[in-house]
């Protein structure tokens, strides 16, 4: 029950590692962290290892999204799952947030 | 009237025990034989719940606690209430996002944390919310009247609402 979050610097972009259950309590560790390094540069967010995720997750999505278009940088996800891909879709936020589909967990 | 086994659990209203919340009913629905796609919805639904009355209610820095109930209608439905006993707020206090996100929204205009009732409205089969004493989030999943997503591999297409 706890959020492990990891940063790389890798061709000009920040990637971000998230691991674990984001949810009410550990929303503010990830927001901590995304925020200012979407405010520095580019950002792209792994979600590969996220187990569960609620409308708190994606509200700190929102947040890094605004701070991307203030800042004039961007802001990708990738590695979402069907579970956490339906959670922007049901919020219609899948229509204003990049999601990549490149990586996604191989078996079905 | 069809019988219903009830569980009852009061909770302080704090961010690190709304995962308690989601684990207890996660595991009523899981021995009520839920599928897993179902359980992972009754989870999310749970949890907007409780983080509502944790942030919400208790905006006033009032320690307090919320009552969670599970009446379990065994091969029928899941009920699920979530009852706080902070202050009333004014209903249109409640930051709200009351229909889904389209491309040319206003980013200004969302709320960050406006999300949680259009999901559990998204994710239940039946949702009353009462603001009176307090918020009470009422919620009901049905058993085997999902759509086609019985199997946890099937794709989940978009609910249409």
């Amino acid at each position: 029950m706890d959020l492990n979050i990891r940063q790389e610097q890798l061709e000009g972009q920040t990637h971000i590692y998230v691991a674990g259950e984001i949810d009410t309590y550990t929303a503010p560790k990830l927001r901590q962290e995304l925020v200012p390094a979407v405010e520095a540069g580019d950002v792209v967010v792994h979600l590969d290892e996220v187990h569960y995720m609620d409308s708190t997750g994606l509200g700190v999505f929102v947040g890094a999204l605004k701070a991307a278009k203030k800042n004039e940088t961007s802001f990708t996800l990738i590695g979402v799952s069907e579970r956490i891909r339906r959670l922007f879709e049901i919020t219609g936020l899948s229509s204003i947030i990049t999601i990549d589909n490149g990586v996604r967990g191989g078996a079905q | 009237m069809t019988k219903y086994e009830q569980l009852e659990m009061a909770i302080p209203a704090k961010p690190e025990y709304v995962a308690i919340a989601r684990l207890t009913v996660s595991g009523v629905a899981n021995r009520m034989g839920y599928t897993y796609d179902e359980i992972e919805d009754i989870k999310i639904a749970v949890s907007e719940a409780c983080a509502n009355a944790v942030q919400h209610a208790y905006e006033e820095n009032e320690e307090g606690s919320m009552t969670l109930t599970c009446n379990v209608y065994p091969n029928d439905r899941l009920e699920v209430i979530v009852k706080d006993s902070g202050v009333t707020f004014d209903k249109d206090s409640v930051k709200r996002q009351s229909s889904p996100i389209t491309e040319n929204h206003d980013l200004d205009s969302l709320h960050e944390g406006g999300l949680g009732i259009l999901m559990i409205e998204a994710l239940m089969d039946r949702v009353t919310i009462e603001k009176a004493n307090g918020v009470t989030v009422h919620m009901t999943k049905y058993m085997n009247r999902d759509e086609v997503g019985q199997s946890a591999s099937k794709v989940s297409t978009t609910p249409s609402q």
